[in-house]
């Protein structure tokens, strides 16, 4: 489904990424406000680590540098510490548009494959609107066996003194793999929830 | 005083044996001094925090906050929506701005909230509890109720960053917030005034899953806290305590430290200055036990 929906993107955008970006990513219309000053590269606590500060992401936007944008593990870095937004002179919602860029990009199937926050943050999505409510024990799980039996018990060994502690301080619950806390209405929060994607999808422009 | 009265959103990790269960135990033992009385919005879910994006778009993640404005409106109507999370308090924040500054964006919610028989109407408050305590009594109004004042402690008030960022706390500056130093001392314990590290981000969910760059921060974040002579942590937010508590072990591991600092939340602090048990402040849900307090919450007040 991602594969069509990017080429109905390419098809009705053709050229012009910073439109698509602007029609189709959360707060996308203030990309073109950025006056490329850098404070919001200075100020982001992963700064070493990512490939693309926001700074030169927004203009990789106006340049149409569209497939190395949704393709950049930037975005993936970003904490939500809000420290960009604060300090930006023009109040763009920096943190928001990182966001919006990484949900169009995993929408469209094109963001960086095994990246560890793409996954841990679908997963959190799944995780908490299944009952309305986080399971943190099956979170936990859910992020350690990813990558398979083996090494997520390797990485559960690995961490066995920290779930033993927390066990301990009664801040963990075993028996959430069987029943954690739920909403009662969790139907309805998963109507409501496919209701409020549908609507966002026709409003984006997306074909389902 | 008159009892106060809130509607009030724990949180997924304040929940029974969730991550941040302390924090509520030692939150209900602060408001039964401070005659608050917290009323849970009946049903709250997930505010969907901040690392859901990759797959929750916009308007769920808004709709997801406006079920629980819409519940607390038609069950607690009148009351202020109270978050002892600073996720779940920013999540609901920004949820709120968006859907009173954008109509399509308020229509369309209201749309799919129909789907579980609610109506937004945008008309309660959302507020940290940090808020009601600075902004409905006050710090000397807190002061009154201490029984035993934290003498001779000295605290890293680690504010962190969504309780800061980008909305912050009325008055306090976004790069050197004061007031959690104002409630250490209001509390009568010795705050660290010039502690550096205390608006930097710990990784926040990214502990999870990238741990070794946000133990980094982490370990930047405990080090100065040493370097400053503090005794212990205190911060507003459930993510921070966790990651700044647990992870280090795993810090000592890796860089040789020998890092044991217990991290505390405002609330443990106050309960214990009220008056309250070891047990009523949540002092056994620490992984790092905070022995000087433990000390002072076994110590008989003579009235």
């Amino acid at each position: 489904m991602s594969e069509s929906l990017n080429q109905q993107a390419l098809a009705r955008y053709s050229n012009n990424f910073l439109r698509e970006v602007e029609e189709r990513v959360e707060e996308g219309e203030w990309v073109k406000m950025c006056m490329q000053c850098g404070v919001c590269a200075g100020s982001c606590p992963f700064g070493p680590h990512w490939e693309h500060s926001p700074q030169k992401i927004f203009m990789m936007i106006r340049a149409g540098k569209r497939e190395e944008v949704l393709k950049s593990d930037s975005m993936w870095m970003c904490t939500s510490c809000y420290n960009c937004v604060v300090r930006c002179p023009r109040q763009l919602p920096i943190t928001q548009i990182m966001h919006g860029l990484a949900t169009y990009a995993h929408r469209l199937g094109l963001a960086p494959k095994d990246q560890p926050t793409r996954h841990f943050s679908a997963l959190f999505w799944k995780n908490c609107t299944q009952t309305g409510r986080v399971n943190e024990l099956k979170l936990t799980l859910g992020l350690y066996f990813k990558d398979g039996l083996v090494s997520g018990i390797k990485k559960a060994w690995a961490l066995k003194d920290l779930g033993l502690a927390m066990l301990k301080a009664k801040r963990l619950n075993p028996f959430e793999i069987l029943k954690g806390h739920e909403c009662q209405d969790k139907a309805g929060i998963q109507r409501m929830l496919k209701k409020a994607h549908e609507i966002e999808h026709k409003r984006r422009g997306f074909k389902n | 005083m008159a009892k106060k009265e809130y509607a009030f959103y724990p949180g997924c990790s304040s929940q029974l044996k969730g991550s941040a269960s302390n924090y509520l135990t030692s939150v209900d033992s602060m408001c039964k001094t401070l005659d608050v009385k917290l009323t849970q919005i009946p049903d709250w879910n997930c505010c969907g925090a901040s690392i859901g994006y990759a797959e929750s778009g916009e308007l769920p993640r808004h709709v997801m906050n406006a079920r629980n404005f819409a519940l607390a409106e038609k069950h607690l109507p009148g009351q202020d929506v109270v978050a002892t999370c600073a996720a779940c308090w920013l999540n609901a924040k920004e949820s709120k701005e968006k859907l009173a500054s954008n109509q399509t964006l308020r229509n369309d919610a209201n749309e799919a909230l129909k789907e579980v028989g609610l109506q937004y109407q945008g008309q309660s408050a959302i507020r940290h509890m940090v808020e009601v305590l600075i902004e409905d009594f006050g710090y000397d109004q807190l002061k009154k109720p201490v029984v035993k004042p934290l003498e001779g402690l000295k605290f890293a008030g680690y504010v962190g960053c969504q309780t800061n960022r980008p909305f912050g706390i009325n008055g306090e500056s976004f790069e050197n917030p004061v007031y959690l130093d104002k409630l250490v001392e209001a509390v009568g314990g010795e705050a660290v005034t010039d502690y550096d590290q205390k608006v930097t981000c710990c990784g926040g969910a990214l502990a999870f899953s990238e741990p070794d760059k946000s133990q980094k921060q982490i370990k930047d974040i405990v080090e100065s806290a040493y370097d400053h002579g503090a005794e212990m942590i205190v911060t507003p937010c459930p993510l921070c305590q966790a990651n700044v508590e647990i992870y280090q072990g795993e810090i000592n591991k890796k860089y040789g430290t020998k890092f044991n600092m217990p991290v505390m939340y405002y609330s443990q602090l106050m309960s214990v200055a009220y008056g309250g048990s070891a047990k009523e402040a949540g002092l056994d849900g620490q992984v790092i036990r905070a022995r000087k307090l433990e000390e002072i919450a076994v110590k008989v007040v003579k009235k």
